[in-house]
């Protein structure tokens, strides 16, 4: 259903993605690996369409991605590096503006989200006073919420404790046996328990 | 259900107008930069009424255009550094509609305020009691002209070195009509004489920048996204 | 179908350089000639103006010099949404290579502005309309060279400074009729008084064929640029290394 094919990329004078070509199926996951600067974050947002492939394309159920972009994205939950929450909102607050301008959600959808990933103590705290942690974990709610079918998350597990990674896993293997798909860059492999687990290593070359 | 619109746009704008009132001190910020523009004249020209009532037109447009390009840095910078501006170029919604809420936000916040408090600052250039409401006028229409190409602008020095003068340098000979007009609306008002003529095509160039900034907005923030 | 394989063409950078080199050294040939003419026309065989005697004669570089630098800005805007549209990199390659050429030609279209105004009015600068919007338009070319500037990854300064391109020409008619509107609230002196019509043929022809020189000599210029833009971009590609060695 995710399809990338030849995907050359340079950012200013570096050749940062090389070709890469991949796809996936609902109920996988892809996992991107590779040493810091081999081009995963770069993969991941020209993915997602935030970036200008030089050669190559990506595509979403068999059409282009860039010519199909509305309809793409909103089958797209994109996390990167940093949690996207405004510092001066609660985190109920930004999953309620964040994912109402995508779809109808209501109070109790948020709040069981919030409960799923372990958010809804501190979900009434303005996001500034959180932890780095803690905001992952709002921000995890919001990925949940989206109600997309295509992940793409660049190291989802930064900053959070044991409980947070094994959450993060848990949550991966739901998505796929919801015929999800997850493209993931991680620094270590996940272990999945169930669902169709493929490793890209980038920087190969 | 994707949300409609509408909704999309009122939720930016709610969002929005949340957001500045946590911060209030934020929104004076602008005001005072203008007020002390418009008190650096008669201190660096003259005292004497009637000479500034002369300037007055300058004086005030420069300074509500030198806040205003203060007060656009703020549109965008925030959400592009906290990454929600990321996601509102994912969300599949219409980033057209979504930043015409944030601009229309940005002028209730800064560029009316600085309208309905020009007053203060007309007094002390001799602009007399009846010219008031045209000056009011005149500034709140230039002031949304002002946001919806400062917007552009905004949109694509996103991520640029010295991205704040830059801002500046770019919106700036874009804003010469409206500045042109406006001044002449605040000047015919000062002497006594009709506004419509410079108003009407201030509202036409407004007109012109609703239709087609926005669109611009766009496209230059997904360009200072990459 | 033959029209796409010339379109192909115009967007590959070997077969766009080409060209140039080959066609740079008739281009500013021709535009050498032309300039000669025009100026034996315009500085000793165009009768004196009844008014301004030979002051007038700025016109020959003044006008040509305003004409153009408004026609390339709208070059590079062209060129700009081709790049934005097609994305074609020559396209952004040429852009880039006009700016500075333009920004020369509003300089010298001011500068020949105020050498004008000292004769006519004893002052080096008049807030003419005309000199005024030029002054707007060498703001706009700034504008755009500096945001290139500011840019760093070059794909991203590409595609910000065409867009800015787009807009500001998108504006150039908007400010131009606004500084005349202003111009006609305040009646300020005009530095160019006749117009093409009323002008004398013997004066008018000269005048003609210097544009046509200056054009051509900024297609030459550009043409130099765009080789040197091209080269520099694909700097790593295989033709670069074959064209140099």
């Amino acid at each position: 259903m995710l399809s990338v094919a030849g995907l050359h990329l340079w950012r200013g004078e570096r050749h940062v993605l090389r070709g890469v070509s991949f796809s996936a199926v609902p109920g996988e996951c892809v996992l991107l690996t590779g040493k810091n600067g081999a081009g995963k974050t770069t993969l991941l947002r020209a993915i997602a369409g935030l970036l200008d492939p030089e050669e190559g394309q990506v595509q979403w159920r068999g059409a282009s991605a860039r010519s199909t972009r509305d309809e793409f994205h909103s089958e797209l939950a994109y996390l990167g590096h940093e949690p996207p929450l405004k510092g001066d909102l609660t985190g109920r607050e930004n999953l309620r503006f964040s994912i109402g301008i995508r779809r109808a959600v209501s109070a109790a959808d948020i709040d069981a989200a919030l409960t799923r990933t372990g958010a809804r103590e501190f979900a009434d705290r303005a996001v500034r006073t959180l932890s780095a942690g803690q905001r992952r974990r709002v921000a995890l709610a919001g990925v949940l919420l989206s109600g997309a079918l295509l992940w793409l998350l660049d190291e989802p597990t930064t900053n959070l404790d044991a409980d947070g990674q094994q959450l993060v896993a848990t949550l991966i293997e739901e998505q796929l046996g919801r015929a999800g798909i997850v493209v993931a860059a991680v620094h270590h492999p996940l272990t999945l328990a169930g669902g169709k687990l493929t490793q890209l290593e980038l920087g190969a070359r | 259900m994707k949300a409609p619109a509408l909704e999309v746009a009122r939720l930016v704008a709610a969002r929005d107008l949340r957001l500045a009132f946590r911060k209030p001190s934020q929104l004076l910020q602008p005001l005072m930069f203008f007020m002390i523009v418009a008190t650096l004249f008669p201190l660096t020209l003259t005292p004497e009424m009637s000479r500034l009532r002369d300037a007055a037109p300058g004086v005030l447009w420069v300074g509500a255009l030198l806040s205003s390009l203060l007060a656009l840095e703020f549109l965008f910078r925030d959400d592009a550094q906290d990454g929600t501006l990321e996601q509102f170029a994912l969300s599949g919604q219409s980033l057209t509609w979504m930043l015409f809420a944030k601009t229309c936000v940005h002028w209730l916040l800064t560029g009316l305020p600085l309208a309905l408090s020009a007053p203060i600052a007309a007094v002390g250039l001799g602009v007399p009691a009846g010219a008031m409401w045209s000056v009011v006028a005149s500034l709140a229409l230039g002031g949304f002209a002002l946001s919806l190409i400062g917007a552009i602008s905004a949109g694509l020095t996103l991520g640029a070195r010295r991205g704040g003068v830059l801002l500046s340098l770019l919106t700036l000979p874009l804003a010469v009509p409206i500045l042109i007009y406006g001044a002449d609306a605040t000047h015919r008002a000062i002497v006594g004489m009709e506004i419509a003529p410079p108003m009407y095509l201030l509202g036409a160039i407004t007109v012109l920048g609703v239709t087609l900034a926005p669109l611009a907005a766009a496209a230059a923030v997904r360009i200072g996204l990459e | 179908m033959a029209t796409w394989t010339w379109f192909h063409r115009l967007a590959s950078p070997p077969h766009v350089y080409g060209f140039a080199r080959r066609w740079t050294p008739w281009i500013g040939g021709a535009a050498a000639v032309c300039m000669v003419v025009a100026l034996y026309g315009g500085l000793v065989l165009a009768p004196e103006d009844y008014q301004q005697k030979d002051a007038f004669r700025m016109v020959y570089v003044h006008a040509p010099a305003a004409w153009l630098s408004l026609m390339i800005y709208t070059t590079m805007a062209v060129a700009a949404a081709v790049g934005l549209i097609w994305r074609m990199k020559v396209a952004h390659a040429a852009a880039a290579a006009c700016a500075p050429v333009g920004a020369w030609f509003t300089v010298a279209a001011l500068g020949t502005g105020m050498l004008w105004g000292k004769p006519m009015w004893g002052a080096y600068w008049v807030w003419d309309p005309r000199l005024t919007a030029e002054l707007v338009l060498l703001f706009l070319y700034l504008g755009y060279m500096g945001l290139r500037a500011g840019i760093e990854d070059p794909n991203k300064a590409d595609k910000a400074s065409a867009m800015l391109a787009v807009v500001g020409v998108i504006n150039v008619p908007i400010i131009k009729y606004s500084v005349e509107w202003w111009n006609s609230l305040h009646q300020t002196p005009t530095v160019m008084k006749m117009g093409k019509p009323s002008m004398d043929t013997a004066m008018l022809w000269p005048l003609l064929l210097m544009f046509v020189a200056f054009a051509l000599y900024f297609a030459a210029v550009l043409l130099i640029r765009l080789r040197a833009e091209l080269l520099r971009r694909e700097r790593n590609a295989s033709w670069v290394r074959e064209v140099v060695t």
